[in-house]
Parts: C-alpha cells; sequence; structure tokens
C-alpha cells in the first residue's frame, strides 16, 4: 500500500494494465515522448516501447476512430484525448459508432475501449480547458461514463474500464491529478461499474456527487459537522449507469438532498438523480431537492473573478447544505 | 518596396517580441499564468501581414499569433489586458485564455482553443466576400499539427471547389507541442496537401518577412482575380516552449534550438537593414526606446486595469 495522487494512481494502474495484458495500448496527443501534457503516462513508451505506447497524429476522430477499429479487430485500446474539450471532433465516432456497434451487429460485435480525458475547471484554464462534458456523454445508451474520486477509486475502476466489453469514457478532473492524495494498494483490484459509494455516513442531509466534487463535500461536511450538521456523501463514481439503488437508499435514510456538479446545471445529470427520486423516493423526502451546479454559461471564462464565480466550490457546498438543513 | 515598409516591418517584429519577453517575465513573476508565444515565427506573421489590406481583409489567427495581430493593429495595452483578463481586454472581456485572439474593428476573427476550426471559418468569410463581391480576401493561420484534423482537408476542398478568395497560411514550426512533423504527417511539406485539392502549395522561408511577404502578396492577387485559394506554408521554428506550461528539453535537443537561433528572423533581418542601410543604427536606438515605452505603458495601464465583475458571469449568452 502506498500514498499515491490521484495521478500517479492512474498512471500505475495503466502500468499495471500494460504489464498484465499485451494486447493493451496507449495513444493520443503527446502521450510518448511527453509523457502526456499532464505527465499521466510518463515513462510509459520507455517501458514499452513506441509500438504500444504511440505519439499519434492531432486528430481526435482518427484517435477514436481507429481505437474501434484496434478494439474490433483484438487490441485493448485505451486512447487519451488530451483535453476533454477537444473530444469534440471525435463525437461522431464515439456516439454514432462505438456507442451504437453492439446494439446495430445485434451484439455480433463490440468495442471495449477505453477513452481517457481530463476535464474540469478551476485551473484558469478558460472556455477550452476546463469543460466537463460527462452529461452529453451519459445521455448516450451503449457508453459508460466513469468518473473517480478518489485516487483509491481511480484505480479500481480504471482496471474495471480496460476489462469492460464496452466503450467506457473515463474522466479525470485536473485539478484532482496532484491535489487529491491516497492510499492505494500495489496489487490489481476491481471497483465495478455501477456501484456508487458512501463515501461519508451521515444522518441530517446528503450530497450526491461525483469526481472533484467529492472531496470538495469531503470539505463541506467537515465544517458542518463542527457546526452540528451531519452530512452523507454518496460519490455516484459512474454517472452511467446511475446506481439508483444506492440514490434512493441515501434519499430515503436523510429525506434531503442536495446534488452537487461542476457541470453546467440545465441538462446535468443531477436532473436524472432528481428525477429519480422524485419517481420513487418523493414521500420519504422532508425538504425539496436542491441542486448546486455550474452556471448555464457556454463554458467557464478565464479572469479570476469570472473563473470563481463559476466553480464550485467547498464554502458554496457548505452554503446550500446549510440552508438545505434548517428547511 | 519602400525603406518605410521594410522598417515597419521590422518594428512590429521587434514589438511583438519585446510584448512577448514581457509576457514571460509576468508569467514567471506569478502576474500571468499562462503564456503562448509568437517567438521566432515573428517573420512568417508580419511578412505576411504586410501582404493584406490591414484592418480590412479578414485573418483568422490562432493562439501562435501575437506579432500578426500587433501588425494588424491590434495595440500592445490591448494585448496586456487581454493577457492580464482585464474587463477591458477587446479580445473577450477576460473570458478567454491569453492568445485567443478577435477584434471585429479589425477583422480578426475571434477564435476558439479547437484546431482548425478556424480554417473553416476563414473559407466561409471567403464565401461572404464572393457573393457580397466586397474585395476581401480572409486568410487562416494555422500549426502544422492541426493540419492533421479533417476540418483542415474539408475546408481546403470547400474553398477549392467554389474558388473563394482565402489563403492558407500554415505556421510549420516541425512541432506540435512534443509531436515532431514526422510523426505528423508522412510527407515532407504541408504545401504538397494543396495539389490533392486542385490548388496551389506555395513553401517559403517563414524566417525571412519579404519573402513571406512576396508569396503572401501573390496569393492575395490570386484570390482577388477569382482563381481561388492558395496554401502558403512558412517553415520557421518556436525558440520557447509551447506554452508557459510546457518544457520542451524533453523533446528537441539544446543543439536543434540553438542551429535555429543562427536564424532568429528579429536577428537577420536588423542586419540585412543595417548593412543595407536601409535602417541607421540611430534609428534603430530610437525604435528600440518607442518599442520599450510602448511595452511598459501596455504593462503599466493593463495592471491598472480592472478586472471582469463576476456579475457579468451571465453576459452574452445570447443576444441582448
Ligand atoms: C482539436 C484539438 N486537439 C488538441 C488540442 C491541444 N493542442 C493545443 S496546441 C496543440 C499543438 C498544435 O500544434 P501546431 O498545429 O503545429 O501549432 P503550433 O503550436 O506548433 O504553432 C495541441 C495538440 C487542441 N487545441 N485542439
Ligand atoms: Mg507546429
Amino acid at each position: 500500500m502506498a500514498v499515491m495522487t490521484y495521478l500517479e494512481a492512474i498512471r500505475e494502474t495503466l502500468r499495471q494494465e500494460l504489464r498484465r495484458d499485451d494486447r493493451m495500448i496507449i495513444y493520443g496527443e503527446d502521450v510518448g515522448v511527453r509523457g502526456g501534457v499532464f505527465r499521466v503516462t510518463e515513462g510509459l513508451q520507455a517501458e514499452f516501447g513506441e509500438d504500444r505506447v504511440i505519439d499519434s497524429p492531432l486528430a481526435e476522430a482518427a484517435i477514436v476512430g481507429t481505437a474501434i477499429g484496434a478494439a474490433i479487430n483484438g487490441l485493448r485500446p485505451v486512447p487519451e484525448i488530451e483535453f476533454a474539450d477537444f473530444i469534440f471532433p471525435a463525437i461522431n465516432q464515439i456516439v454514432q459508432e462505438a456507442a451504437r456497434i453492439r446494439y446495430r451487429s445485434n451484439g455480433d460485435f463490440g468495442v471495449p475501449l477505453v477513452i481517457r480525458a481530463p476535464f474540469g475547471g478551476g485551473v484558469h484554464g478558460a472556455l477550452y480547458h476546463s469543460q466537463s462534458v460527462e452529461a452529453l456523454f451519459a445521455h448516450v445508451p451503449g457508453l459508460k461514463v466513469v468518473i473517480p474520486g478518489t485516487p483509491y477509486d481511480a484505480k479500481g475502476l480504471l482496471a474495471s474500464a480496460i476489462q469492460d466489453e464496452d466503450p467506457v469514457l473515463y474522466f479525470e478532473h485536473k485539478a484532482a491529478y496532484r491535489s487529491l492524495k491516497g492510499e492505494v494498494p500495489d496489487e490489481r483490484y476491481l471497483i465495478p461499474i455501477g456501484k456508487a459509494d458512501v463515501k461519508r455516513q451521515g444522518n441530517d442531509l446528503s450530497i450526491i456527487t461525483y469526481g472533484l466534487m467529492v472531496s470538495y463535500a469531503q470539505r463541506a461536511a467537515e465544517t458542518l459537522e463542527k457546526e452540528g450538521i451531519s452530512v452523507e456523501i454518496l460519490d455516484l463514481r459512474s454517472i452511467r449507469p446511475l446506481d439508483g439503488e444506492a440514490i434512493l437508499e441515501t434519499a430515503k435514510k436523510t429525506g434531503k438532498v442536495l446534488i452537487v456538479h461542476e457541470d453546467n446545471l440545465t441538462g446535468g445529470i443531477g436532473g436524472e438523480v432528481s428525477a429519480l427520486i422524485a419517481e420513487h423516493a418523493l414521500f420519504y423526502l422532508d425538504a425539496p431537492i436542491v441542486r448546486l451546479a455550474g452556471p448555464d454559461v457556454p463554458a467557464m471564462p478565464y479572469s479570476p473573478p469570472l473563473e470563481h464565480a463559476f466553480m464550485v466550490t467547498p464554502d458554496k457546498i457548505a452554503e446550500a447544505s446549510r440552508n438545505l438543513a434548517k428547511f | 518596396m519602400t525603406p518605410e515598409f521594410q522598417k515597419d516591418i521590422y518594428y512590429h517584429m521587434a514589438l511583438a517580441r519585446a510584448v512577448d519577453d514581457r509576457m514571460w517575465i509576468l508569467n514567471r513573476q506569478g502576474r500571468a499564468p499562462v503564456v503562448y508565444s509568437s517567438n521566432g515565427h515573428e517573420a512568417a506573421q508580419v511578412g505576411s501581414a504586410f501582404a493584406l489590406n490591414r484592418g480590412e481583409d479578414w485573418i483568422v489567427p490562432y493562439y501562435r499569433d501575437l506579432a500578426l495581430v500587433l501588425a494588424y493593429g491590434m495595440t500592445p495595452r490591448e494585448v496586456m489586458l487581454h493577457l492580464l483578463g482585464k474587463a477591458e481586454d477587446p479580445n473577450s472581456g477576460g473570458r478567454q485564455m491569453p492568445a485567443h485572439w478577435g477584434l471585429h474593428r479589425l477583422h480578426i476573427m475571434t477564435t476558439g482553443s479547437v484546431v482548425a476550426t478556424q480554417d473553416i471559418h476563414a473559407a466561409g468569410l471567403a464565401l461572404a466576400s464572393k457573393v457580397l463581391k466586397d474585395g476581401r480576401v480572409s486568410v487562416a493561420y494555422f500549426g502544422e499539427g492541426s493540419t492533421s484534423q479533417g476540418e483542415f482537408h474539408e475546408a481546403l476542398n470547400f474553398a477549392s471547389v467554389h474558388k473563394l478568395p482565402v489563403i492558407f497560411f500554415c505556421e510549420n514550426n516541425g512541432y506540435a507541442i512534443s509531436v515532431p512533423a514526422r510523426k505528423q504527417m508522412a510527407v515532407m511539406d504541408v504545401a504538397a496537401r494543396a495539389s490533392g485539392y486542385g490548388m496551389p502549395g506555395v513553401i517559403v522561408d517563414g524566417n525571412d518577412p519579404l519573402k513571406v511577404y512576396e508569396v503572401t502578396k501573390l496569393a492575395r492577387e490570386r484570390a482577388l482575380a477569382g482563381d481561388g485559394p492558395t496554401l502558403i506554408e512558412a517553415k520557421t521554428y518556436r525558440f520557447v516552449p509551447h506554452s508557459s506550461d510546457d518544457d520542451d528539453r524533453v523533446y528537441r535537443s539544446r543543439e536543434e534550438v540553438a542551429e535555429w537561433k543562427k536564424r532568429d528572423p528579429l536577428v537577420t533581418f536588423e542586419k540585412y537593414l543595417l548593412d543595407n542601410q536601409i535602417l541607421s543604427s540611430e534609428e534603430l536606438t530610437a525604435m528600440q526606446q518607442k518599442i520599450k515605452d510602448a511595452v511598459n505603458d501596455a504593462t503599466d495601464y493593463a495592471e491598472k486595469a480592472a478586472l471582469p465583475d463576476p456579475s457579468t458571469l451571465g453576459l452574452y449568452v445570447y443576444h441582448q
């Protein structure tokens, strides 16, 4: 067991999986010699060679499209999209092809593919290096969308994603890379995709969230504990599939639900979570469901006051929780 | 070409280098979170800008194009306001990351970060010019790495089929962040792409502003004559890392950088102007002082300027 950053946990999992399975390859922009713009794949080309860790041309549609072909012909491609913001040139390949191939072939073909991409803001990334794009993909049946919130989960979820027979989008929050640290076992382990995790037990209200916001919610919960408010935190871990059971269980337990994400409010996963609760647990609720999310503007601006106004922070989570607890 | 014209080209190249140097200092001092640089590309950018009807023709730049936008009329103050994300930044009001240019007043098209999207916009601007017969040419600027994107190819094809008055101007510096051009394409020259789309592909020494000026001028005349687009490939080099977040020592040798530095466009053009008595050393000194003053003024002005008010976050999602 070692203490690792979120980034190291991802890198070590990639290394472990590359060692385990000769069919796995990694490719993308700058992932080889440079080790990725965030250094996630640092050292992997040196260890596994240029045939398995490949610097690709600057073309996301080609990266994902070739990965689909390679996956169908027997490899386990784990391509990287340099920033989630640049996944859009590949959307045709992801949504129209990867997501639909098993269904359209009546189960004859499958696409075991993991697309990794750093996402999220608060890092002076401005409009095109800060986006949360997960809800767009969560809308698409045939895809799985995984977003780890701790180094431990990053490892177990990535190993599961690589083992999965279907296309998985694996989003890594940039601000989590070096700021989140935690114990990560050396040996391989799998965390099932689609199982949420109670990260903190509490009684007064439930925060349902994922990704970086899990740690922000934890910070808020610590503050609130001193004020006598007991918060339960449910980490979704994947937003497709959604763990409906776990969502209903925590909603029923505390009767007050705050859903938090950095992705913008309208059409965000919070809407889906609250619909589930409204459909199946309405009469357990003691207060209206509250959503705290990024504002409905096209993307996160650069200038610090604007960026700060956009970001969901531990303070904003604490404030929303206080109001909900009072209800 | 008059001596004044050549001196003006030099002035804008030197101005760009000085603004650029200052931006890096601000970055290292923690006063500017991110810097993207035109350092090394000045001849390609300024030489081409001077072949256009500046402020009237459309340019569609990318993040590398500081020298280009300065040559096109953006002021050092406007650049520094943009760098520091100030409310008065005319490119985006502090919304965009530095080096994301756009200024309607000067016909500098607004641009995002997603490479190659701008190539198609240039074709579209030119489509309007063709229909409206407004006498404008549009020029898309982009790096060689971005020519791997489908949108680059779609833009060339569309523009050539419709003989649009557009120029595709590639600044080939040999790298896309860390990835060398040989891993980007299996041909030696981006210009070779042109023939597949039925347009001329021209290679030019991107460190020679006068040669760049000449080929751009010809391409502009061709566009205005209704003969369609030209793909220009200016071979050049960036002397600094991709951005202030990059470390280029990992992927290119110091010897290689030093070799290119011998052909620093600013140094060689200055020498040419002095050797040929186009520019006197007194004039050069005066020019350098003027540039220093402009950079200081811009920095002071921008640092004192106000940041955007958080209450403006929701403005301009739609027409208002
Ligand atoms: C579609 C897209 N994918 C990835 C990126 C990230 N990125 C920014 S610049 C760059 C390299 C571009 O290289 P090149 O086109 O040669 O321009 P240069 O920076 O060398 O001038 C990459 C990969 C991006 N901006 N857009
Ligand atoms: Mg380049």
